[in-house]
């Protein structure tokens, strides 16, 4: 059955023209744009890798960016991974209640993203706000969260940490399927509990952490609302990650040439991260005859 | 979840002594006290915006408890009528007027596509298909500036449309490739039947297929719901004129307008900012966290 191939290219049509309408023909439009020099008024005019040469140069605020980014990367995903893989390990257990657990550690997950959160955690970390006042409370002095650039990241990061339940309820449906014959057999075998959780859950819940760890990583390049919202950027560029910094150039000041060519050096960056990832997946993570992972 | 079944199978033979089922009491104690611990800490601060909703500004910054001492209806009345020229009757109504067209828009092209995906053959379906999951991983960033100089040139900006047109022709791949696993797991004896009655494939797609694909479509109404009404970036963009603000940039406005922010009233709107979303998530939640954790993908 369903051998019409006609058929078939008409329901999928819609996604034909979709793709390349708005995604692959923006894709190469913006790597040309990004040789130019273009403000939205006067037409692109060439002017060859001239961006990418200042980026790399004169710009000092493009260093600056890209390293905090990559900090914010580096914090950001593997505390969210931690997190989610201890609470979903905790909850993978024959536990009354555990959909109302699931739902109450997702709900960050849905809500993180919002502006109005974004508000509360701009609430939460100012200087007379929750959390300095918990900090009051226990006997420690309170710290300028927002405006000491050593702590400002911090804001960020644990505002994408806190939105951990996303990654955790893929892990808890691996966590399950893990088969329980292993575990009885390894409790059997008088294995520990951390030998069991480092020698039979982990290995075989690795596509799924390789999973995780990719998006999670891409999901992270493009963080805006938080630095947006919370710290806007600062203090001294300590939180002004790339996005934003490409978000300012081109619509606030319409460098688009600029824009892109920055947009470009992050979707290389994050590129390259995941083809590493993928590269290196054949030699740590498990596939046991799965047809879909690959 | 069938792995849950499974788990409950834990053989009681003779091995298994008093020793082991007081271990097994003291664990799962020790595991509901972590899980509600942990718990706490990460809804304290949805649980206290809720009580500093009704706090006054003076008490917001030196109570550390959530329950206000005394209600105030007060931040809720000023934070709707803004200090724009619009209540937040208009910036909810704006917000609609751009979530309900684009999930109802999303809904049919995912299908429609995702069923091409999953039950037919057709030129180019390995390619397109390749396309399509490598696109999920494509930075949306790299794409915007492009996409902004083109609504301009379809003289779209300060419109819905670079909201929502897009996902008309299914460019939210995550919801197809979500329709499309889901369909994958769906045996195809029904289908073959009615081919024998002589169904057409549209028919096949209405009678057949969208019924039995509907806690997945469920899901992407939910996701699409809440990732719309969260969309900051988007509508900061696109829109310029205050009259077309939906909710997420006229919180923004609520806080930039002045430097001295009211702040009871700021957070009395980010919590009625946040029930949609919270209503959309605890009406479908089960559907919903199912199908995320199936799928294996982002929330």
């Amino acid at each position: 059955m369903y051998e019409n191939r006609r058929i078939g290219f008409m329901y999928v049509l819609p996604f034909v023209i979709g793709v390349v309408l708005f995604k692959l023909f923006p894709f190469v439009m913006s790597f040309a744009l990004s040789f130019t020099q273009y403000d939205l008024i006067e037409p692109p005019k060439y002017i060859g890798v001239e961006n990418y040469r200042e980026m790399f140069t004169t710009d000092k605020l493009f260093p600056k960016s890209l390293s905090v980014t990559l900090m914010f990367v580096v914090l950001t995903v593997p505390l969210r991974l931690a997190a989610a893989l201890m609470v979903a390990q905790i909850l993978n257990f024959k536990l009354r209640g555990i959909n109302f657990f699931r739902s109450a550690f997702y709900l960050p997950s849905i809500l993180g993203g919002s502006i109005a959160v974004s508000i509360l955690w701009r609430f939460i970390f100012s200087r007379d706000g929750l959390i300095n006042q918990i900090i009051v409370a226990l006997g420690g002095t309170p710290i300028l969260w927002l405006a000491d650039e050593q702590y400002s990241l911090w804001t960020i990061v644990l505002l994408n940490v806190w939105q951990f339940g996303s990654s955790m309820v893929i892990f808890l449906a691996a966590l399950q399927s893990v088969p329980q014959s292993l575990y009885e057999a390894a409790a059997m075998d008088g294995a520990g509990k951390g030998t069991v959780f480092f020698r039979i859950t982990v290995p075989l819940i690795t596509p799924v952490i390789f999973f995780n760890l990719v998006m999670q990583t891409v999901h992270a390049f493009q963080e805006f609302n938080g630095p947006y919202m919370v710290t806007e950027g600062g203090p001294l560029h300590s939180t002004y990650l790339l996005s934003l910094y490409i978000y300012e150039q081109s619509f606030k000041l319409f460098n688009l040439g600029y824009g892109t060519a920055l947009s470009w050096v992050l979707f290389v960056l994050v590129a390259a991260l995941s083809a590493i990832a993928f590269y290196s997946s054949k030699y740590w993570v498990y596939y046991a005859g799965e047809k879909e992972g690959k | 979840m069938s792995a849950v079944a499974s788990q409950e199978s834990t053989r009681f033979d003779s091995s298994v002594d008093q020793y082991q089922i007081r271990r097994d009491r003291i664990n799962s104690v020790i595991r509901y006290a972590l899980l509600i611990a942990v718990g706490l800490v990460m809804l304290y601060p949805l649980i206290w915006l809720i009580g500093a909703s009704f706090k006054t500004n003076a008490e917001i910054f030196t109570q550390v408890g959530f329950w206000p001492s005394k209600f105030e209806l007060e931040p809720y009345v000023k934070g709707w009528k803004t200090s724009t020229e619009y209540t937040f009757t208009r910036y909810f109504a704006n917000s609609f007027l751009i979530v309900i067209p684009r999930i109802i828009v999303t809904v049919i092209s995912c299908v429609l596509v995702a069923y091409a995906f999953a039950r037919f053959d057709f030129f180019g379906k390995k390619i397109l298909f390749a396309i399509m999951v490598a696109t999920m991983m494509l930075p949306q960033i790299v794409l915007r500036i492009p996409q902004y100089i083109m609504f301009q040139q379809f003289d779209m900006i300060d419109s819905y449309a670079p909201l929502v047109l897009p996902s008309a022709f299914a460019t939210d791949t995550f919801f197809v490739f979500m329709l499309v696993q889901f369909l994958r797991g769906i045996p195809r004896d029904m289908e073959e039947a009615a081919q024998m009655d002589g169904c057409n494939s549209l028919q096949m797609l209405w009678y057949i297929i969208v019924p039995l694909l509907k806690p997945a479509i469920i899901s992407v109404i939910v996701f699409q719901f809440i990732w719309t009404m969260n969309d900051f970036i988007g509508p900061l963009i696109y829109l310029s004129s205050v009259e077309k603000y939906p909710v997420s940039l006229a919180l923004k406005l609520s806080i930039g307008a002045t430097e001295e922010v009211e702040w009871n009233s700021v957070i009395a709107i980010s919590v009625l900012a946040l029930v949609p979303s919270v209503a959309v998530f605890f009406a479908a939640q089960r559907h919903f966290v199912d199908g995320v954790a199936s799928t294996g993908l982002k929330g």
